[in-house]
């Protein structure tokens, strides 16, 4: 981090923001979050000195974050909970006249088309919004911050397996609810094998 | 050629690794074995670029909510806290 104000500025701006919007996702309370932000940016200022790699600073302040907003909570959302059947998440297949179908929406429009585009913005939020927090935490970390699979096993403190069948699960349940709102939207392709 | 029956128990077969497969992580074998599946099984492919598509629109989520602006005092305390480091730093 440079020494210059503009520095210190940007890179509260930045992070102030996505911990905040980590923490509101994680624990939905928009006071909360604004005080694991702050909390976090603090401990991070106090604490530079631990940072080995200032390259890998995103998954050592979503490390510090997660711990502040484990710190406001009683109960832990991060507890680990029995995981998802990929059985939950199988496409509905039906086999007619020899030919097994699969039941899907068309995607097709995806994602290059403006307007749906703009719709499943909401169906997304409240998708991710419902999963459980396991998957939540794993799935904001891997693919909404593209943090690796090694970076996000380490802010979560879990091992890479258990991050890699989460995120799976995490992606499949999303999936599954923009199908059935593409489904709804634009009616259902029926896939042929 | 798969029989309808088997098709499917390879196909729940792959759908578990779909993710790995995705982000390249399988291992050289079994990402051969999965390309091998798909490029004969259209149910596989269809459903392979919708969960393809879920990623994407999740790389590009940004969620709506921000935070209050950055009171007086809570810049205040950020900036000492990020002086004092500053202040500490050697190099
Ligand atoms: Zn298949």
């Amino acid at each position: 981090m440079a020494g210059d104000a503009g520095a210190f500025d940007r890179f509260v701006a930045h992070f102030r923001a996505k911990v905040f919007q980590y923490s509101w996702l994680m624990c939905g309370q928009r006071e909360d979050a604004e005080e694991v932000a702050q909390d976090t940016l603090l401990k991070a200022f106090e604490s530079f000195d631990q940072l080995r790699e200032p390259e890998r600073v995103r998954p050592w302040i979503f490390r510090i974050a997660r711990n502040a907003c484990l710190m406001k909570r009683r109960k832990s959302v991060f507890a680990p909970s029995r995981e998802l059947s990929l059985d939950e998440f199988l496409p509905a297949m039906e086999r007619e006249g020899g030919q097994v179908k699969l039941q899907i929406a068309d995607w097709s429009g995806l994602p290059d088309q403006e307007m749906l585009r703009s719709e499943l913005k909401g169906v997304l939020d409240k998708a991710i919004g419902e999963l459980p927090e396991t998957y939540k935490s794993v799935m904001l970390m891997r693919d909404v911050e593209e943090l690796s699979t090694q970076e996000t096993a380490h802010v979560l403190e879990l091992s890479e397996d258990v991050v890699k069948t989460r995120l799976h699960r995490a992606r499949l349940a999303v999936r599954q609810k923009l199908d059935s709102y593409l489904q709804s939207a634009g009616g259902v392709r029926v896939g042929t094998a | 050629m798969l029989e309808p029956h088997e098709r499917s128990e390879k196909c729940k077969e792959m759908f578990s690794l779909l993710s790995e497969y995705l982000n390249m992580e399988l291992p050289a074998d079994a990402c051969r074995e999965m390309e091998a599946h798909i490029s004969g099984c259209a149910p596989c492919v269809e459903f392979t670029e919708s969960l393809k598509k879920t990623v994407e629109l999740c790389r590009e989520y940004e969620p709506e909510e921000l935070p209050a602006p950055l009171g007086d005092a809570a810049r205040e305390e950020l900036l000492g806290a990020y002086r004092k480091m500053m202040a500490t730093r050697t190099d």
